[in-house]
């Protein structure tokens, strides 16, 4: 499908989630602020010079092929690679200057698992409690706390090693959580895992919203899991292209997409072009044309079409469709170049060495 | 100075305050890193005491040597030795040092397994320095290493070393040093090389020459000078020595033989005290111990 920028985007609708209105209320110090970010490894720029804010309470999500610079700016903010130039704070604090705050004030949770196999459930959240100073009084019932969130309580003094993949990355969210970090970060936090489970998470995710004072900031492949962020950042080649809520997004690409049946078509198709100047065309067995609101316009069109309508369909133009405007590409082409992208960097890194 | 952390809701949008727990993440001091250095040392000993096999197979080295080719060896070795010392006895020290030789590498190297498996990133993310962490896992190696070779003094009677308590603690306390220096040693190296098949081949390519080099198997004294030299550059040589010259000191042997077997170690004619040998793989220990700190305070 052909994606026309309207010459007004859309604002975000207000309530429409409820989630995106509630984080930008208030004028509170951002929890992750970024400008002019640049990270540079021999000859590549794995991200190049990049600014944006994250507010408190808010799900931002990096979306972007492999290779586009996601977990380079993760790790930029976690703290584990220094920028080459350009600032970052996280919860107010800077990541090369004060390193040790901005570690306290946030959680993580990466792609690969992090977890010791040999220990149990309990045992590795142990270990983090001690790493992180979680006062001895408190260790027991937080611990208990975040295994309940994430359904593993009763699993807590099994071997790491006996949990199912699902399993794992749960218990590494209420690891995460553990310590009551100001920033969440998830690094894919699906990636490998079957569809159920995907959704399963997502769940969880979700739900913290509601029992934790957190700000999530995750970085994802996957559309559909874009979808759940309050704000996103689509990411290409280093550099941000665009930033907005999704529905926002998904609105200045372009129109909605509207298909029709109706008892005669060609009356229709020349109907729609004589009261609302649309052209509208017949595409899989029903008259089919776009528009800037399309559940706005269906009202509009009932009054306005004398042709009778049997059945009426809206849809909304999907991220993919909005990647798709911005980097010219959908994300399994950019995937694909992405993997040449990716070793050719791997390979100035290791010259670097 | 402290970060309160609150877990309720904070606009108290109808959620029971009384069921958060409040989380309070202290600022870095020493009693944190304390706590974490605590928490590394006591993973080692929690690994250990679930990998049995681990515990078991640290020990067929050490016994083959001790009972295997001391007791193959012994008529042979029997001419050499003075009447009422039996083989299996000399080398006792040297067998004890080899078992806790490779536990206390093999524990360093877990820490390229966690490399490779993600815990270490765990571990490297946590807000404490990193000499906590690397303090942690050399006295946790050390203490692990030390257990696996307490298993060997148990059987010391088998090889006529008197149960004497005092050597004993001479022998556990020096245990404890050689391993420490030795998972620090490992440590250092795991913090360079990030392959666990580089790593192993490294050990073993190591472990050896320097078992064999250490004097273990035979006294120091009458050698070629080619390998006197070399000798002297194994650490291990530093530590067999003072652990023969204890156990010599509770045996019924007269001085000269004791002299005869437990020389002590010598540079260019010059008595190295027990004190000074002591004291250079404590150094070297350190030493090594620093190099991997820095090592691993470097971020990409």
């Amino acid at each position: 499908m052909t994606a026309e920028k309207t010459a007004d985007p859309i604002p975000a609708r207000a309530g429409d989630t409820g989630r995106a209105g509630a984080a930008r209320a208030g004028t509170a110090q951002p929890a992750v602020r970024v400008s002019g970010l640049t990270k540079r490894y021999g000859e590549i720029d794995a991200v190049n010079g990049i600014d944006f804010e994250v507010m408190p309470g808010e799900t931002f999500g990096f979306l972007g092929p492999n290779g586009a610079g996601k977990s380079t700016t993760i790790k930029i903010l976690c703290t584990l690679a220094a920028p080459t130039s350009g600032t970052a704070t996280v919860a107010g604090h800077d990541v090369t200057r004060e390193r040790d705050t901005v570690r306290r004030n946030i959680g993580l949770v990466f792609q690969d698992t992090t977890l010791d196999t040999y220990l149990t459930g309990r045992q590795n959240l142990q270990f983090h409690a001690e790493l992180y100073a979680v006062p001895k009084r408190a260790i027991a019932p937080r611990m208990r706390q975040v295994l309940e969130m994430v359904g593993l309580w009763d699993r807590r003094d099994s071997l790491v090693s006996t949990y199912s993949g699902g399993m794992q990355r749960r218990l590494e969210i209420a690891r995460g959580l553990l310590h009551a970090p100001r920033v969440l970060f998830l690094d894919e936090p699906t990636v490998g895992l079957d569809p159920q489970t995907r959704s399963s998470i997502w769940e969880y995710i979700n739900g913290l919203k509601s029992r934790e004072d957190i700000t999530i900031f995750l970085t994802t492949h996957y559309m559909d899991e874009a979808e759940n962020c309050d704000r996103i950042a689509i990411i290409d080649h280093g550099k941000i292209v665009a930033i907005d809520t999704p529905e926002a997004l998904k609105a200045s690409v372009g129109e909605d997409r509207v298909q029709i049946h109706t008892a005669d078509d060609a009356a229709a198709i020349e109907a729609l072009a004589a009261t609302f100047g649309i052209g509208a065309a017949v595409h899989d067995g029903a008259v089919t044309f776009s528009v800037a609101s399309g559940e706005q316009f269906v009202p509009r069109l009932f009054a306005g079409l004398t042709v009778p309508i049997q059945s009426v369909s809206v849809s909304r133009p999907s991220l993919d469709d909005v990647f798709m405007s911005y980097t010219g590409k959908t994300i399994r082409d950019a995937e694909a170049s992405g993997t040449d992208h990716m070793r050719a960097m791997v390979n100035a890194w290791r010259r670097r060495g | 100075m402290a970060t309160e952390v609150s877990v309720a809701p904070a606009d108290a949008s109808g959620q029971d305050l009384s069921e958060s727990i409040r989380v309070l993440v202290p600022e870095r001091n020493i009693r944190q890193d304390l706590r974490a250095a605590g928490i590394v040392w006591r993973r080692e000993l929690i690994r250990f005491r679930n990998d049995r096999l681990r515990a078991v197979t640290g020990l067929v080295q050490p016994v083959l040597f001790l009972f295997v080719l001391g007791t193959g060896l012994s008529s042979l070795a029997s001419r050499g030795m003075p009447p009422g010392v039996d083989f299996r006895t000399f080398i006792y020290p040297g067998v004890l040092a080899m078992s806790v030789l490779f536990t206390a590498i093999f524990s360093a190297a877990s820490i390229v397994w966690d490399r490779e498996f993600g815990f270490l990133r765990e571990m490297l993310v946590a807000p404490v320095s990193r000499a906590a962490l690397v303090v942690g896992k050399c006295l946790g190696g050390a203490t692990v290493a030390t257990l696996q070779g307490i298993v060997i003094l148990i059987l010391a009677g088998l090889a006529h070393v008197p149960y004497s308590p005092e050597l004993f603690v001479v022998l556990i306390g020096e245990l404890l040093l050689l391993s420490f220096t030795l998972t620090a040693f490992g440590v250092m190296m795991a913090a360079r090389i990030k392959q666990i098949q580089a790593f192993m081949a490294l050990t073993q390519m190591l472990v050896l020459p320097l078992f064999f080099l250490s004097g273990a198997l035979y006294p120091l004294t009458g050698l070629p000078s080619w390998l006197a030299v070399l000798t002297r550059f194994d650490p291990l040589t530093y530590i067999v020595d003072p652990m023969r010259r204890a156990v010599f000191a509770h045996l019924h042997v007269s001085p000269l033989a004791a002299h005869a077997l437990a020389p002590g170690v010598t540079w260019s004619g010059w008595q190295v005290p027990q004190g000074l040998s002591l004291g250079l793989v404590a150094i070297m220990g350190l030493g090594m111990l620093v190099i991997a700190i820095l090592e691993f305070r470097k971020t990409e």
